[in-house]
């Protein structure tokens, strides 16, 4: 299974004016990775596909804000 | 020719008074990656691409319109009963004056949607590739809306429409597969 964040370290200066980001990172969705589907990947059920916005559970990906995140001390 | 259901494709509820998010939102009614630009630009390749990756484009262009709907009523519920001054403080008092409270074509900078927004090239791999960075920088921008927002009921709607960004690049994906592929030579493993 990939990953579906992945991250890297910029430069940052110590006369940067803002507090600096240390580790920024960016998405990285399992369409990336899939190609050409294969047959039979485990479904969700019809109610849950609607409420997840897709059938196939290898394709979801919910995103939440690294700010919520860091809000809720996850 | 369309059937029309009047109902949303995913519920929208907004939890908070907040007209800023309708700003930000605007981008995906009316910006160049938005779900305006998205609708028009497949439902028009569709003609000049091989036969079978037309159905493709017709669902996924008819998709971008409940999608459009969704924002629409976003926007429209953040603003309905903002008042001047209201609307003043989000930053939309230009918008007012020229608007009313009415929703428009335009990106979160005001500027109105624009054909040079999207392209059709008549080369089926140059249109696909294009409709694949498309998905994909829709995708961003609503990481990015949501990043903005802390409407928990408005996300959960914005995460459902970031979700269809990524099942949309994966079909134009397999669609590409599909034009690529070698079909006279048969695969020995």
């Amino acid at each position: 299974m990939s990953t579906p964040e992945k991250s890297y370290y910029p430069y940052y200066s110590p006369y940067d004016p803002c507090k600096p980001i240390k580790v920024k990172t960016y998405s990285t969705p399992p369409n990336l990775y899939l190609g050409f589907q294969p047959p039979n990947l485990p479904q969700f059920s019809p109610k849950e596909a609607l409420r997840a916005g897709t059938l196939w559970k290898p394709l979801y990906d919910p995103y939440y804000s690294p700010y919520e995140k860091a809000k809720e001390g996850r | 020719m369309w059937v029309y259901e009047k109902k949303l494709q995913y519920p929208v509820r907004v939890s908070t008074c907040n007209p800023m998010l309708a700003k930000y939102l605007v981008e995906q009614y009316g910006g160049a990656d938005g779900e305006l630009s998205a609708a028009l630009r497949y439902l028009n390749q569709r003609y000049t691409i091989p036969d079978k990756v037309i159905g493709l484009l017709t669902d996924i262009g008819t998709e971008e319109f409940a999608h459009l709907e969704m924002i629409a009523t976003m926007v429209f519920k953040l603003t309905k009963d903002a008042t001047p001054e209201q609307m003043k403080a989000a930053g939309l008092d230009a918008h007012y004056v020229n608007h009313d409270n009415a929703l428009y074509y335009e990106n979160a900078g005001g500027v109105p949607w624009t054909a040079t927004y999207i392209q059709a090239k008549g080369d089926p791999i140059a249109d696909l590739y294009e409709d694949i960075a498309a998905e994909e920088k829709a995708r961003a921008t609503y990481q990015w809306i949501i990043n903005m927002s802390d409407d928990t009921d408005l996300n959960d709607s914005l995460r459902f429409l970031r979700e269809r960004e990524i099942i949309h690049s994966q079909r134009f994906r397999e669609a590409v597969e599909i034009l690529k592929g070698e079909k006279e030579k048969k695969k020995f493993f």
